[in-house]
């Protein structure tokens, strides 16, 4: 270990929380469907944020392999929503989730 | 000294790209700044170590999946979103309930903060390592995940595609009739965008 150069792990936290807060805010505020999809995978990053951080804190590499996981996981999810946005603006021809208020027409 | 400054950088772009997510009202702006977030992720991860997932995170997440979100934006001809009674409520109800929980969990992080710090370069993540761990001790999860995107990439031709446009093995396409009904109001509705 020639490294001297550290940085506090409160400031990975404090960053990653940030970045969660604003995915929780956009999450909660915005009306298009769209929005709120990549909402959900600002708060995944400011997740895998931590998830790295704690890695380097605790010297084991299993939580980046979690966050590859978590990006797949993700990835997947981004295939199957977007589908569903698909198919949900081909029946009701609107993005705003305040007029999606019915799961059959 | 130079870490520091480096990972106060990275964090100022990521949080004006996470707040400038939250300000625009047009997706497309929306997911651009979301481009930029991830990028500078990979920066806060380069500093970590973590060399193989700032890559994944460039390719995979903003090269990927992005491409996907801005490719939906323009398949549905998103525009910008309007301001409504539920949009206000939510605002009214949603910022004083996200401001309330993170001070709860801000609280109980400083009670229990210990200030320790990470040390830059002590852990290597390059492929090489990543792989040793994800072919030997995570393989099982490894190649359940494969199965999980395979059944993803289904649902979502499935989801995606017209009705009536899978066809059965033998014989009529599924919901065929719908299709003839749905059909021309579709053709009609994509002549007006």
């Amino acid at each position: 270990m020639t490294s001297v150069t550290t940085i506090p792990l409160p400031f990975y936290l404090i960053l990653s929380g940030i970045l969660f807060v604003c995915g929780v805010l956009g999450f909660l505020i915005k009306r298009n469907i769209i929005t709120i999809f990549m909402s959900i995978e600002l708060m995944l990053n400011g997740v895998n944020l931590s998830f790295v951080a704690f890695a380097a804190h605790w010297h084991k590499l299993s939580g980046q392999v979690f966050v590859f996981f978590v990006m797949v996981v993700a990835a997947a999810e981004a295939a199957v929503g977007l589908a569903i946005i698909i198919a949900v603006y081909r029946t009701r021809e609107t993005l705003n989730v305040d007029q999606v208020n019915l799961l059959k027409l | 000294m130079l870490h520091l400054a480096l990972f106060a950088f990275f964090g100022l772009i990521c949080v004006a790209g996470a707040v400038n997510l939250l300000v625009q009202r047009h997706p497309i702006n929306g997911a651009l700044s979301l481009v930029v977030v991830m990028a500078s992720l990979a920066g806060e991860y380069l500093l970590l170590g973590a060399e193989f997932v700032a890559a994944i995170q460039v390719i995979v997440y903003a090269g990927a999946v992005m491409v996907l979100f801005i490719f939906t934006i323009m398949l549905l001809n998103a525009g910008e979103e309007e301001r409504t009674k539920g949009s206000r409520v939510a605002i009214l109800l949603g910022v004083p309930g996200v401001a309330i929980g993170s001070l709860l969990v801000a609280w109980t992080f400083l009670r229990n903060a210990n200030p320790e710090s990470v040390s830059i370069g002590a852990l290597l993540g390059d492929p090489q390592t990543i792989a040793r761990l994800l072919f030997r001790d995570f393989l099982l999860p490894f190649e359940v995940t494969s199965v999980l995107i395979l059944i993803a990439i289904m649902g979502a031709v499935v989801l995606a595609s017209r009705p009536g446009a899978i066809v059965r093995p033998h014989g009529e396409p599924v919901e065929a009739k719908q299709q003839e009904k749905e059909g021309p109001q579709l053709v009609a509705a994509g002549r007006e965008h």
